[in-house]
Parts: structure tokens; C-alpha cells; sequence
């Protein structure tokens, strides 16, 4: 299986704290990834860290064979790694079709090809009948599917979902269930930041699990649920 | 408003203002025209990097004070058509724009804005004191040469027409970007900045073109302005009061939309030309405070402008008749 993402040895420091230690680990082509951990594991400083948010303090990134560490995330989109936002930020002012078009505009700065993708992106993730609604006025449910909608738009190789799934419904989490699984068979590959457990352990190939900044497991969803570290971290001893 | 009908509205707003000047043949009435077009054209070049981008500045004065300096600089001592000298000023303003971009945009929101005031305001003091510009003096524009090729004329006419060309011009460019990939940039770089580089926009990138063609046109202006009032010094084309009217024909009017400026300098200009005539010399500042009013009133009221209000008012009325 050929690498599409090396994390080696990173570590993230924010003055004294220490929010990401000795972190490896990585990813393959078409793979979902799930990332958990208590409040506080350090998840979205190494999701952030990935996405070009912030440079790490220590090791590397590495990404279809070049080293990414410390890139901007401009260029981090270009380079194929796309993202959403836990908390959504959508372009209040654009309508939800506007706003994929400026995500299929990294590719293309045609506006009419732009306007084509981003509509076959918008029926990908169930959005088409939105399309022309303020993307200030959609749901939460919504505007986090807009988010992917934007991001895949970007065609990235890697998506990074930042707790997708943070606030729905159940049936609203079956759903996303469902999209991130459609994005798989596309082959793009996802790193899921998930609190919500019913959510990513059917989809997870491979689950990494932090704790105090440092990675404590990893495995399968099977393997890891009846680790006694990760129950430790998660219950307390 | 469908298409065609704001096709309708453009084309026969543009006839009416082909003719404007025969049915207003009064000289002062047709300067408060040339001087409504005028504010409307720079006020359409700040709301390029103003109103779409969101990067206030309050320093384009400065835009302004290059062009009508290098035009008239060039004209005095080579004798250069205004024409020429008029590009060459929008070519070296953007020039300054990308250097005072390059340096302000290391400051965000209020501190960018800050930065262009500093800007603008050490430029004045510069030009003030720079005895090789005419100082505080100030420059005439000789009037040996009359005509279209010196841009001197003995009426208003030919200057309402270039002032009417000039904002053609800039809206025209507007329009380009607004329909192209940039406006699309340039507003979710406004909306949400981080969203915007996630999704591979270079920040400083997009706001050097914004400010590159911002100042460009901006200088265009302070060109047309020195060759109307034949004079020029620091204190009337680098003056802050210039800066600020610029932005707020635009906020008035409805930021962030090609005729939002337009709007905005028919109100603005005709209520300083009115408390003006009305009040006199002796106003004592009361066209300022009337002014001032109107501008607190639609910043409370319309914060999206006269237009915002106008587009919101229509869709009501739609609404209704749907509804009946």
C-alpha cells in the first residue's frame, strides 16, 4: 500500500504547554482514519498542525512523498489536503452554491467550469436543492455538509473532517456516516477528528487515540474499544 | 429585478445621462454633476479593496494625490498630455499600493486601517515640504494649450463627459472583476479569511490585486480632479477629508456593490452642494452636522446602505404580490 500521509515524531508547543508529543503514525491511499480522544488529547492541535493552521514545533509531515511540514495551508490545499471547520465557517455572504464554486476555483478559475463542479458536488453531498439559499441560512447538519461540499470541490487527495458529526441528530449522523463513506469510494482518503463514537467506529479502518497530547493506541475500532489503555484514558481508573 | 430588467434600468440610465447635461445648463449645477460622477468613479475604485475585500483604508488619498501629481508634474515640465500622464499615474500609484499593501497587510481590521491613514498623512507632509512639486504652493496647470489633447476647457462639458467616461471605465472594470474568479476571492477573503485559505486562496496575494487596481483607479481620479480645478496642492488632493469621503459615498450607498458609490455620491455631494447654497459660507459647519446626521441615521438604520435597503424594500414588495 503506498503512504499518502507520514507523521513522524511531531510535537506542538504552545509556549510551556505541551499540546502534541512524539505523535507517529500514517495514513494510505482511500483509508479512513479516525482520530479520538478525552477533551484536551490534543486532537485539533495535530489536526491544525496537518492542515498548515500552525507549524509543528517538532518532526515531520509528510505527504505523497514530500515533506509538508510548516506549509501554509494555501498551499496545503493545492498540494491535495483539504478541510472543514468544527465550528462551521461558511461565507455568510455567498450563497451555497457560491461557496463551493470558490473552493472548485483552486483547480479551475473558470467560472462557468467552476459553477459545474461545485453543482456536482452540492447533488454528491445532497445539497442541489439548497443551492441558491444564502449558506447563512442553512442548518447545522446543513452547513456542515456544505463544508465537505467545499472541500471536496477542492479535489483534494486527504480531507480532514473536524467533528463532523459534533451536534446532530442520529438520523443526521447516519447520514454523515453515509457521505463519508461515498467520499471513500471516490479514493480520497479522510482523517476524522470524532467525539461521536457511534459515528466513526463503523466507518474507521484504522483508529489512533490520544491522550495528554501523546498517542496512547492504535488499531482497528475492535482492537481499540477492549483496550485497556484507551479504557483507562476514556473511564478513568 | 430580472436581468433584463436591470439591463433596461443600466442602458437607459446611461442615455439619460448622455443628455443629462443639455436639460441642466446651469455651469454650478453641472459642476455638482461632474463632482457626483467624480466621487462615484473613486468611490467605485476604493470599494474594490474597501467594500469587496473588506480592507478599509482611509488613506487612499494618497492614490488620489499620485495621480493628479504625476499628470500635472509631467504636464508642467515636459508637457505631457494629461492623457498619458494620467496612466502613468495609475501605473505608478498601484506601484506605491502593492508597496504600502505589501508593508499594511502584516495588520489586520482596524490596524490596516491605521496603517493607510499614517500613509497617507506622512505622504501630505512629504509633498508639503518637497519644493521640486511646487510645496505647499502647489502646481498650476499652464493654459497656453486648450483643447481635448491638454484636457483644458472653457466649459463644463467636456469635463462632465470625461468624468462620465472615467466612472464607465472604472464600473466597467468592477463589473469584470465581480463576475470573474477574483470577485468570488475577494469576498470570502472578506467573509471568513481562514475559510478562504483553506481552500487555497493566498490572503496577501489577492489583497495586492485588489490594492493594485484599487489605487489605479483611485489615481485616475486625482488626474481628472487636477485638470478641472487647474490647481493643485497637498492640502486639496492628499487631504484626509478626502480619504473619508471616498469610503463613505461607498458605505452610504451600499458597500461591496458595483452602484452602491453611485447612490451614495448623488446623496452625499448633493447634500454638501445644498446645506452649502442654502446655509452659505456662513454655514458654520451646520452642512457638516446635517451631513454627519444622515450618516449615523442609514450606518444605524441601513448598515447595508442605501441599496440594501432598496433590494430588501423590492423583495417585501415581491413577496406580497406572491402572497395576494
Amino acid at each position: 500500500m503506498n503512504k499518502l500521509l507520514v507523521v513522524d515524531k511531531l510535537g506542538k508547543h504552545f509556549g510551556g504547554i505541551v499540546a502534541n508529543e512524539d505523535i507517529s503514525f500514517h495514513l494510505d491511499a482511500g483509508q479512513i482514519v479516525g482520530l479520538i480522544g478525552p477533551n484536551g488529547a490534543g486532537k485539533t492541535t495535530l489536526f491544525n498542525c496537518i492542515a498548515g493552521f500552525y507549524p509543528p514545533s517538532e518532526g515531520t509531515i509528510r505527504f505523497l512523498g514530500n515533506d509538508i511540514t510548516g506549509m501554509p495551508s494555501p498551499k496545503m490545499a493545492h498540494m491535495g489536503i483539504a478541510r472543514t471547520f468544527q465550528i462551521v465557517r461558511s461565507f455568510g455572504s455567498m450563497t451555497v452554491l457560491e461557496n463551493v464554486m470558490v473552493g472548485a476555483m483552486l483547480r479551475n478559475k473558470s467560472v462557468s467550469i467552476a459553477h459545474e463542479r461545485a453543482s456536482d458536488e452540492l447533488e454528491f453531498c445532497g445539497l442541489s436543492s439548497r443551492a441558491s439559499v444564502p449558506a447563512s441560512d442553512l442548518t447545522v447538519a446543513e452547513q456542515r455538509r456544505l463544508e465537505v461540499a467545499r472541500a471536496l470541490a477542492t479535489e483534494p487527495h486527504l480531507l480532514l473532517l473536524d467533528e463532523m458529526m459534533a451536534g446532530l441528530t442520529p438520523s443526521e449522523v447516519q447520514e454523515a456516516v453515509g457521505l463519508v463513506k461515498t467520499i471513500q469510494k471516490r479514493g480520497i482518503a479522510c482523517l476524522i477528528v470524532e467525539h461521536v463514537m457511534e459515528g466513526i467506529m463503523p466507518i474507521a479502518d484504522h483508529m489512533i487515540v490520544l491522550d495528554y497530547g501523546r498517542k496512547i493506541a492504535e488499531g482497528t475500532p475492535a482492537e481499540i474499544s477492549c483496550d485497556p489503555v484507551v479504557l483507562a484514558a476514556y473511564l478513568g481508573e | 429585478m430580472t436581468p433584463k430588467q436591470r439591463n433596461t434600468l443600466i442602458v437607459s440610465g446611461m442615455g439619460f445621462a448622455l443628455v443629462l447635461p443639455f436639460i441642466v445648463s446651469n455651469p454650478s449645477h453641472q459642476n455638482y454633476l461632474i463632482l457626483v460622477l467624480m466621487f462615484a468613479q473613486i468611490g467605485v475604485a476604493w470599494n474594490i479593496l474597501g467594500g469587496y475585500v473588506g480592507q478599509v483604508s482611509l488613506g487612499h488619498v494618497a492614490f488620489f494625490g499620485i495621480g493628479a501629481y504625476t499628470s500635472t508634474v509631467l504636464l508642467v515640465s515636459v508637457g505631457l498630455s494629461p492623457w498619458i500622464g494620467m496612466l502613468i499615474g495609475g501605473v505608478v500609484a498601484a506601484f506605491f499600493g502593492l508597496l504600502i499593501g505589501w508593508i499594511c497587510f502584516r495588520f489586520k481590521g482596524h490596524y490596516f486601517t491605521m496603517a493607510t491613514i499614517a500613509v497617507a498623512e506622512i505622504l501630505q507632509v512629504l509633498f508639503t515640504n518637497w519644493e521640486g512639486v511646487g510645496g505647499a504652493v502647489g502646481l498650476y496647470v499652464p493654459l497656453d494649450q486648450q483643447g481635448w489633447w491638454a484636457m483644458v476647457f472653457n466649459s463644463k462639458l467636456p469635463y462632465y463627459y470625461i468624468a462620465l467616461g472615467l466612472f464607465t471605465v472604472t464600473l466597467l472594470a468592477n463589473w469584470a472583476i465581480e463576475k470573474s474568479f477574483l470577485g468570488y476571492y475577494f469576498r470570502a477573503i472578506k467573509d471568513d479569511p481562514e475559510a478562504a485559505r483553506s481552500l487555497g486562496v493566498s490572503l496577501t496575494d489577492y489583497k495586492l490585486v485588489a490594492i493594485a487596481i484599487s489605487s489605479f483607479f483611485a489615481a485616475l481620479g486625482g488626474s481628472f480632479y487636477a485638470q478641472k480645478e487647474l490647481f493643485i496642492d497637498p492640502g486639496s488632493v492628499l487631504v484626509t477629508s478626502l480619504s473619508i469621503k471616498m469610503s463613505l459615498v461607498t458605505i452610504l450607498g451600499g458597500i461591496g456593490s458595483l452602484f452602491g458609490p453611485l447612490v451614495g455620491s448623488v446623496l452625499l455631494t448633493g447634500i454638501e452642494e445644498a446645506t452649502r447654497q442654502i446655509l452659505g459660507g456662513s454655514g458654520m459647519g451646520i452642512d457638516l452636522i446635517i451631513y454627519a446626521t444622515i450618516i449615523i441615521a442609514v450606518a444605524i438604520y441601513y448598515p447595508t446602505g442605501i441599496l440594501g435597503w432598496a433590494k430588501r424594500f423590492l423583495r417585501r414588495g415581491k413577496k406580497a404580490e406572491d402572497g395576494a
